[in-house]
């Protein structure tokens, strides 16, 4: 079997965080080698019949053979019988793939512009990360609150879209600790290739430790608060807060209670219900400099308290 | 010859002279040369901005300097989205069928023209009008949603998308009017003792790809207005916010865009086959396969859509069903392969640039389509979809194929349209380029997709850098290439020696008159006796 591991060492696929990799490279490692072959005589053949019977004058007498019945059928059905096996041998792992097992870890995952938001069942809630614990059964509920997203672990070698108005859902089982990307594989604008996230495999002992810690956050002072909400909501993706510089919108450091210039030229004063307004409905007033309608509205996904730890928040950035 | 001598220089080109008789022509001919000259300044456009994406792509955002070509996100997404919508909507969809399928397929089967000529030009003035509506958005808001328009994005994103969605409607009843022509061309105005089974294969080609034109673009058009009614009138169809269904324009947009992808490489298929056996001065091996194939493809791919949904939510039965159609259509295209090499075998074979372009599809066709059939097993899709190396995969296919046939055929028919023989030495200069910019540009990017890089993105992980580097480098050596391709054509247009009727010494029947044809095509109509490849 050692061209088999060779041509599998040879495929670049990402480290295998799962048995399902390993059985999703085994499936590539085969399909890479028949085609490799199957290229090889084409091309080969293509190469050599144009070099062995290249024109040698220009009253070359070619052979006249339209068609030969026995040849055509079965270099129809060669290639007939390898689709199929490699059809069925994919439908099997599929299978694996999509049947999710009975008591595995629940975790919500919703994708939004442009970050992944994590719930945990104790509520538990973070941004751009996923901690699960190794070697147990991990469903992912997903869902989105935009538009499509798509959760994909390279490592792991899955793969769903976060569809707004339904949830999908998406299981693993890690056999390896360590850190693991997420990416965001479905096209969802300005800072699409921003939307990474960590896939983190602990040990069940740190899992557990990690939503004790997670859930006694809750009680903070507003701008704590505030401060969690602003990764929370992925503002973070598009507003620096520590140095003036330029994400994609507006940076917020030393914004409150300062005059802003708006595209129209004209200058308005940043207090809170400027902030309040920039937050539910981002159009109505653009800084200089910025395009229109590139901030999703949060309307509806912030409540009065929420609102009010975010503007405290923002209020200290100074 | 039965004509005088005084009437011997007049050709279609010289026939009538100003712009207004090629604007308010009816000839074919002529509505296949302006075709061309748009389409090659489209792809030009849609060239540019790939090096521009290209260029982005060098290296990461965060190294300075290099990092960051493009001034944002925003402005990468809208470059991504008009190099992909002009280069499907107006290069490579039109491209062979408006180009070379109107000037040649009436040539072809022995026709004065296609069955429709005034038809014909109002599908020239059709795509012109959409082209024209896709440019001006350019000018507005611009559009950044990707070729592929998916909702909930595309109603939400507030630019021009509702002005593209038209410009793509408008441009479809190109494609339709043309599509409908052929057919009724290919039905009707065949030369006496040309029957169905002694037509050229490009013929069969551009027939089976007329009756995809006809029966999808419909489709796309109706999702399209969809789009537009939605944005407008807020009702909703796809916008989940309004009660509709996203996973819902995926099925109605695959439906039209997966038989495009035939649309876009039938044709192509066809000019191969026109090209192997010329300069190879064979019969093509198994014509009836190849023919019926074409059909066969055509029929088929109605059925596969869902396979650009293994992961959007579609139900997994669904995803088991489209996976098996789809290997059920990589058959014919797999015999096709093998007749084409089956036909250059004890063949007399000589390498001028368009069987040098011919070879080279081959060559590319064979990698695209083994990587397609990996894309259709359902748990490898699920890792690489919408990853590179489904990127790479349909340039092979688009570019490795469609737009080296559309090269080899251009500079195989130059002569016979133009009346110039082109430089051979430029022209297979500009293949040697074009070929390997070409594998250095998008191999790299099969194993970036194997890595896990998805598409789509204005930045990228640093372990990916390399590999990008590489694939930089190789566009630059396809903008070499082509530019040599322009000058060819350029430099044999205006300095190029007389051609002969028939220059390569190929047996269909545009190579029986003039270099270039007469307004007429044929001065007395011909009568067919034999198959179109009859080198005894």
């Amino acid at each position: 079997m050692m061209w088999f591991n060779f041509a599998k060492a040879q495929s670049f696929m990402p480290s295998q965080g799962t048995e399902i990799a390993k059985q999703v490279d085994n499936l590539y490692g085969f399909l890479l080698i028949t085609s490799f072959i199957a290229c090889v005589l084409v091309i080969g053949g293509m190469i050599y019949f144009a070099w062995k019977y290249k024109r040698k004058s220009d009253n070359d007498k070619t052979a006249y053979i339209s068609h030969n019945t026995t040849l055509e059928f079965v270099w129809s059905f060669i290639p007939l019988v390898i689709f199929l096996f490699v059809f069925a041998w994919g439908w099997f792992i599929y299978h694996d793939m999509r049947t999710m097992p009975k008591d595995a870890l629940e975790i919500n995952v919703t994708g939004k512009q442009w970050a992944w938001e994590t719930e945990y069942k104790n509520g538990y809630k973070t941004v751009n990360e996923v901690v699960v614990p190794v070697g147990r059964d991990v469903k992912i509920i997903l869902g989105s609150v935009d538009v499509i997203h798509s959760f994909y672990v390279p490592s792991f070698r899955i793969k769903q879209d976060a569809v707004p108005g339904r949830y999908t859902a998406l299981w693993f089982r890690a056999d390896k600790l360590g850190d693991f990307h997420i990416f965001c594989t479905e096209y969802c604008g300005t800072a699409h290739s921003g939307m990474i996230g960590r896939l983190k495999v602990v040990p069940q002992a740190d899992f557990d430790k990690y939503l004790e810690e997670g859930q006694e956050e809750g009680q903070l002072p507003l701008a704590k608060r505030g401060e969690k909400l602003f990764a929370l909501k992925a503002c973070s993706s598009c507003h620096s807060v520590d140095n003036p510089a330029v994400k994609v919108g507006p940076s917020l450091f030393q914004v409150f209670g300062h005059e802003v210039t708006l595209t129209d030229g004209s200058k308005v004063s940043a207090d809170e219900n400027y902030l309040r307004e920039s937050i539910l409905t981002p159009n109505a007033k653009i800084v200089k400099n910025f395009p229109q309608g590139v901030m999703p509205t949060f309307q509806g996904q912030l409540n009065e308290n929420e609102l009010n730890a975010l503007i405290e928040y923002i209020k200290g950035l100074k | 010859m039965a004509t005088t001598s005084a009437h011997s220089d007049e050709n279609y080109i010289n026939c009538e002279k100003g712009l207004w008789s090629w604007l308010t022509t009816v000839d074919h001919k002529r509505i296949g040369v302006m075709y061309m000259i748009c389409v090659m300044f489209f792809f030009l456009v849609g060239g540019i901005m790939a090096l521009l994406l290209r260029l982005e792509l060098f290296a990461p955002n965060k190294v300075a300097g290099v990092g960051g070509v493009l001034s944002d996100g925003n402005v990468y997404n809208q470059v991504m989205t008009y190099h992909g919508a002009i280069m499907v909507f107006m290069v490579i969809v039109p491209g062979i069928p408006a180009i070379l399928g109107n000037f040649f397929l009436p040539l072809h089967i022995g026709a004065k023209d296609v069955a429709f000529p005034k038809l014909n030009l109002a599908s020239w003035y059709c795509f012109m009008a959409g082209a024209a509506m896709a440019i001006f958005t350019f000018f507005t808001t611009r559009i950044d949603t990707g070729w592929t328009f998916y909702t909930p994005y595309s109603i939400r994103t507030g630019t021009a998308t509702a002005m593209m969605v038209m410009a793509a409607f408008v441009m479809g009843f190109s494609s339709i009017l043309t599509g409908l022509n052929f057919i009724v061309t290919v039905h009707k105005l065949r030369a006496p003792g040309m029957t169905m089974h002694r037509m050229p294969l490009f013929v069969w080609a551009m027939y089976s790809t007329a009756i995809i034109q006809v029966l999808a673009t419909p489709v796309l058009a109706i999702t399209l207005m969809l789009i537009a009614a939605e944005r407008f009138l807020g009702i909703g169809i796809f916008d989940p916010k309004l009660g509709g269904d996203p996973v819902l324009f995926q099925h109605f947009f695959w439906f039209y865009s997966h038989p495009a992808v035939y649309i876009m490489i039938i044709p192509a298929m066809g000019v191969v086959s026109e090209l192997l056996t010329a300069f190879s001065r064979k019969v093509i091996f198994g014509y009836t396969a190849i023919a019926y194939s074409s059909l066969g493809i055509a029929a088929v791919s109605f059925f596969v859509w869902g396979h650009h949904m293994f992961v959007s939510g579609q139900s997994a039965t669904a995803g088991i069903v489209f996976s098996f159609i789809t290997m059920l259509v990589g058959v014919p295209t797999a015999i096709k392969m093998f007749n084409w090499v089956a036909t250059i075998y004890k063949g007399s074979v000589s390498f001028e640039a368009p069987m040098l372009f011919a070879l080279g599809f081959l060559f590319l066709f064979a990698i695209g389509g083994v990587t397609g059939i990996m894309l259709a097993v359902l748990p490898i899709d699920v890792h690489f979809h919408d990853t590179y190396f489904v990127v790479a995969h349909f340039h092979y296919v688009m570019v490795g194929g469609t737009l080296m046939a559309i090269m080899g055929g251009f500079y195989y028919w130059f002569p016979k349209m133009f009346g110039k023989m082109h430089s051979d030495v430029t022209a297979r200069l500009s293949f040697v380029f074009i070929f390997i910019g070409f594998n250095v540009t998008f191999f790299p990017q099969f194993i970036l997709g194997a890595m896990g890089m998805p598409r789509r993105y204005f930045d990228y992980i640093p372990q990916y850098e390399t590999l990008n580097k590489i694939s930089t480098v190789g566009s630059w050596l396809i903008a070499v290439g082509f530019l040599i391709g322009l000058y060819t054509i350029v430099q044999g247009l205006l300095k190029g020696p007389k051609a002969p009727a028939n220059p390569w010494g190929a047996k269909t029947l545009e190579w029986t008159i003039p270099s270039p044809p007469t307004m007429h095509n044929f001065e007395v109509e011909p009568v067919v006796t034999a198959g179109p490849y009859e080198y005894r």
